[in-house]
């Protein structure tokens, strides 16, 4: 079956089987392969991407379900060559290790800061509760989700004054 | 403290004379602008022109011979490229670790489920994975033993290939240590108490699974890529699989999504199917393990029986132990021989004790092949010697700190293996430290308050005090050693190479800390260049905390030499020494101008060691390190679930190249170690596993550990370590997972002596103690 979908903000279009999960879609269609599969199973988060703006496991979503919708992945997080705030958090305050569940981090911290921007403790935690991390004991991610929070706001105050 | 860091690491940026500073320094990791991009290439994310897709074809019994395989079913799809067996293997039909016994590919019987039997090749991974279920294997069931006591019993079934049996019918290894007379110990004790200690399986759970791609190269030689830690472990088995020398089997190790232990062995099994099939398919052969298979067919820690007694004088001084425990090592020998090597040195924990008696036993079973995970057979002694130190405290009525305290290994003392340690033992001070930060006797009283007002909580400290001995030891002395190659670029940049490998731990960092200060240039002039065998002279696995420390000591010998021609070439320039780095791409010119060779290596051999197998003495680990974890828990008596509060962690690992990337491994250690104190739990049928996932596999989650931890470090500086520094990263899980258990243990008032502490088992602890109340 043939979808349009929006991924990174670019128009796709794509001849697909009708059983093709939106996480192969991305890695082996578009070689966007910086969303990982972690378990398969929806457990881990690593394949975390944006479908209209909702964090969602794209392992426990078929490509066929898009068809018509804006997804977003790690890849489309970032401008350029100048890192999200969210991307230079984690890289200052250390919450990166072996970085293979990062992305899907990075891509559930992006929808919690859109909806909150200044998150406690206990919503960033219960925010990231699907993504499974093994290295870092998570102690640094939670530093690094308030410290993007805190570069996100200070950029914004910029660009609101340079209006 | 981060902020503080950060500002000492930012003035440090410019290139400074000499002693830049650059050790300690909270440097940001190289690697981690590509990770939160999405950009960083694990194995999955690799793909080669004409590639194809392997599927394993698993024992679906624990012990069978194998009457017959019929894949023709397999080839009914034409994207099947080719099936493979045991009978194709152009070389040896072995995966050498440490012994002979273990096959590529089962020739006849298999010996566990989910034992490797045949391969599928196929253009996509959907129809090779499809094809594989297509195969008809034909078993004959033969008797199988599961439980290593009942392994070791005189009629068990034959499990392990008798190449691989050391001292009998099942029995892998038996060690011993003899210290002492261990009567007289016992004799000379005022008090003894026992205890049976047993655990289950903790899984590694790295969230990037096994996978290896493998692809045919010029004249007959073999590339691997894949997630490892040991890429000459992998060269080894390619090599013999495949029957080619080594000088043809180039392995590049890619991004590596955790490892724990997990891709020590392993890899060489993955990376070895992979060979034949891109052997037989003359194609490059991508092989990636889905999680089920991961967890099915892949080592885990070791479960064991541990029993312990020992003796101490009233005031609390340790006179003896005697210690006799049974790891279950499964169907082959893989790793398990050293690792019980490693739970013997780690038996008496780190203490002084004048006699010591310790027998450990490695016993093969029809289960799948135990192996490698942080810690290394340790956190199981861990647990029993620390739960032994607090029945002590308890019998003799001295406080839990105070006993540690009086019996802690220091300077000029003997270990269990009769070592004197020389220097760097900072015990003593991680123990007065932990204690202070926690205010441990206001803390204790508090809590005491807490329990007398509450009916559904109850609130405990735990306390932990480890020992680990850094690099290989007396057991395998030949394989602590690792090379560097370093080269002065035209424009003044450094290229260096080593053997052993960044999996997340931060090593990539701290060797360009370490390049850096050697050579008193600033970090981003310095460039770790891919992992890759063919650069390297074989540099020993990326394991036992050594990666610091030996691929450390190789750097600083090659900046050695090449500051040498540096400043012969400064000299003949008239650039004053303390003008060298800022100048050294007009040095590096000259270099280049007048064909001097700006290439260097260095080579880093471990400090001498050794091991009587007989007295089970010697000086085993060249160098220890040491730490303290002290964890608060609180306990729902009605549901059985503890939730950690709080935890402080101190550590001796001598001097700290990275501080914020040494407490991301502490705070790291400390959730992996929760978890397998509290919740990760691998239940077992007969030879089946009943965990495939990690929806039933849980790990702790971010809403699981204590955002509330204090990670500090006391540095006693090691002289044979790169600027001091020791090795760091198993021991804050063999630390924490203690600190924790021993906690809810003090806050029920009663012993929990079996892994894990789940909610069920806590529960049913709860009970007792009512109904013996």
């Amino acid at each position: 079956m043939q979808i349009r979908i929006i991924v990174n903000g670019r128009p796709v279009e794509r001849e697909i089987e009708a059983d093709m999960r939106l996480l192969d879609l991305l890695r082996d269609g578009l070689h966007l392969t910086g969303t990982k599969e972690g378990c398969g199973e929806g457990e881990c988060g690593a394949c975390t991407v944006l479908l209209d703006g909702q964090a969602v496991n794209s392992c426990l979503i078929l490509a066929a379900q898009v068809d018509g919708k804006e997804i977003l992945t790690v890849e489309g997080i970032s401008k350029g060559n100048t890192l999200h705030p969210i991307q230079q958090a984690f890289v200052e305050e250390g919450a990166v290790q072996c970085g293979f569940c990062t992305p899907g981090f990075i891509v559930s911290t992006y929808a919690l800061l859109k909806s909150n921007p200044a998150p406690s403790d206990q919503e960033i935690t219960s925010a990231l509760t699907g993504n499974l991390c093994r290295c870092t004991g998570y102690v640094k991610i939670v530093d690094a989700v308030h410290h993007a929070a805190k570069l996100m706001h200070q950029k914004e105050g910029r660009s609101r004054r340079a209006l | 403290m981060n902020e503080a860091e950060t500002k000492h690491s930012n003035t440090k940026s410019q290139d400074l004379s000499l002693n830049s500073g650059m050790i300690g320094a909270a440097v940001p990791r190289p690697d981690a602008i590509d990770k939160v991009r999405g950009e960083a290439r694990f194995v999955d994310d690799l793909v080669f022109s004409g590639m194809l897709h392997a599927a394993v074809i698993w024992s679906e019994f624990p012990h069978a011979k194998i009457r017959n395989i019929d894949l023709t079913a397999i080839m009914d799809d034409p994207r099947v490229v080719c099936t493979l067996t045991s009978e194709e293997v152009p070389g040896d039909n072995i995966v050498h670790v440490i012994y002979d016994d273990q096959p590529a590919l089962a020739a006849g019987i298999v010996r566990y489920i989910g034992e490797p039997i045949a391969l599928v090749a196929a253009e996509d991974r959907a129809s090779a994975r499809a094809a594989a279920t297509r195969a008809l294997i034909d078993y004959e069931e033969i008797p199988a033993v599961f439980d290593p006591e009942e392994a070791l019993r005189p009629d068990a079934p034959l499990v392990a290939v008798p190449a691989a049996v050391e001292k009998g019918p099942n029995l892998f290894n038996s060690m011993r240590i003899r210290k002492g007379d261990i009567e007289q110990g016992f004799a000379a004790a005022d008090v003894v108490v026992e205890g049976e200690y047993r655990f289950g399986y903790q899984e590694h759970a790295y969230l990037e699974t096994q996978g290896a791609i493998a692809v045919p190269e010029e004249h007959g030689a073999m590339a691997i890529y894949g997630t490892m830690q040991c890429p000459f472990y992998v060269r080894s088995a390619v090599a013999q699989v495949l029957g080619l020398p080594l000088s043809k089997v180039r392995v590049v190790q890619t991004a590596t999504g955790g490892a724990f232990g997990g891709k020590e062995d392993v890899p060489s099994l993955v990376s070895a199917l992979a060979a034949l099939l891109a052997w037989k398919t003359r194609r490059p052969v991508k092989l990636v393990y889905d999680r089920e298979e991961d967890i099915l067919t892949t080592s885990k820690r070791h479960p064991a029986v541990i029993r312990y007694r020992s003796g101490a004088k009233r005031d609390g001084r340790l006179t003896a132990i005697e210690v006799d425990f049974i790891y279950n090592a499964g169907a082959y020998q893989t790793l398990s021989s050293a690792v019980l090597w490693r739970a013997l040195m780690s038996a008496a924990g780190p203490y002084r004790i004048p006699h010591v008696k310790v027998d450990g036993r490695m016993a093969a079973t029809n289960t799948v092949p135990n192996g490698a995970f942080r810690g290394f057979g340790s956190p199981q002694m861990n647990f029993a010697h620390e739960s032994q130190m607090d029945l002590l405290s308890d019998r003799l009525q001295i406080d839990r700190l105070e006993i540690r305290l009086r019996n802690a290994l220091q300077i000029g003392d003997e270990t269990a293996t009769c070592q004197r340690l020389e220097e760097s033992v900072g015990l003593t001070e991680t123990l007065e430290q932990a204690g202070q930060t926690v205010d441990w006797e206001n803390r204790l009283r508090k809590i005491e308050a807490f329990n007398a007002d509450s009916h559904s909580r109850r609130r405990g400290l735990g306390i932990s005090t480890v020992t680990y001995g850094v690099g290989l030891g007396g057991k395998a002395p030949f394989l602590d050693k690792a090379g560097a190659y370093m080269k002065l670029e035209a424009d003044g940049s450094i290229t260096i190479a080593v053997g052993t490998v960044e999996m997340g731990q931060g090593l990539t960092t701290a060797l360009t800390q370490i390049a850096a200060e050697a050579l008193s240039l600033s970090p981003e002039r310095i460039h770790l260049a891919p992992v890759d065998s063919s650069r390297v002279p074989d540099s020993g696995p990326t394991v036992a905390s050594r990666g610091t420390l030996m691929s450390g000591l190789a750097i600083i010998a090659a900046a050695e030499k090449l500051q040498e021609r540096v400043s012969s070439a400064a000299r003949d320039l008239d650039i004053p020494k303390e003008e060298i780095p800022s100048r050294l791409p007009e040095i590096a010119r000259v270099f280049f101008m007048r064909n001097i060779d700006p290439a260097v290596e260095g080579w880093a051999s471990g400090e001498p060691v050794d091991w009587d197998p007989e007295s089970g003495l010697g000086n085993v680990y060249f160098v220890y390190s040491y730490a303290t974890h002290i964890a608060q828990v609180e306990v729902d008596l009605v549901t059985g679930e503890v939730n950690v509060e709080e935890f402080v962690a101190v550590h001796d690992s001598g001097k700290i190249v990275n501080r914020r990337l040494a407490a991301g491994q502490v705070e790291g250690g400390i959730a992996q170690g929760l978890g397998y104190a509290l919740m990760e739990e691998i239940p077992r049928q007969g030879g089946r596993l009943l965990t495939t996932g990690l929806t039933t596999y849980r790990i702790p989650t971010i809403c699981d550990i204590p955002l509330r931890s204090e990670v500090s470090f006391v540095e006693a500086i090691c002289s044979k370590g790169p600027f001091g520094a020791k090795g760091l990263g198993e021991v804050p899980l063999m630390a924490a997972h203690v600190a924790v258990s021993r906690a809810v243990v003090h806050a029920l008032g009663r012993p929990i002596t079996t892994y894990p502490f789940s909610p069920e088992r806590v529960k049913k602890a709860v009970t007792m103690q009512k109904n013996s109340e």
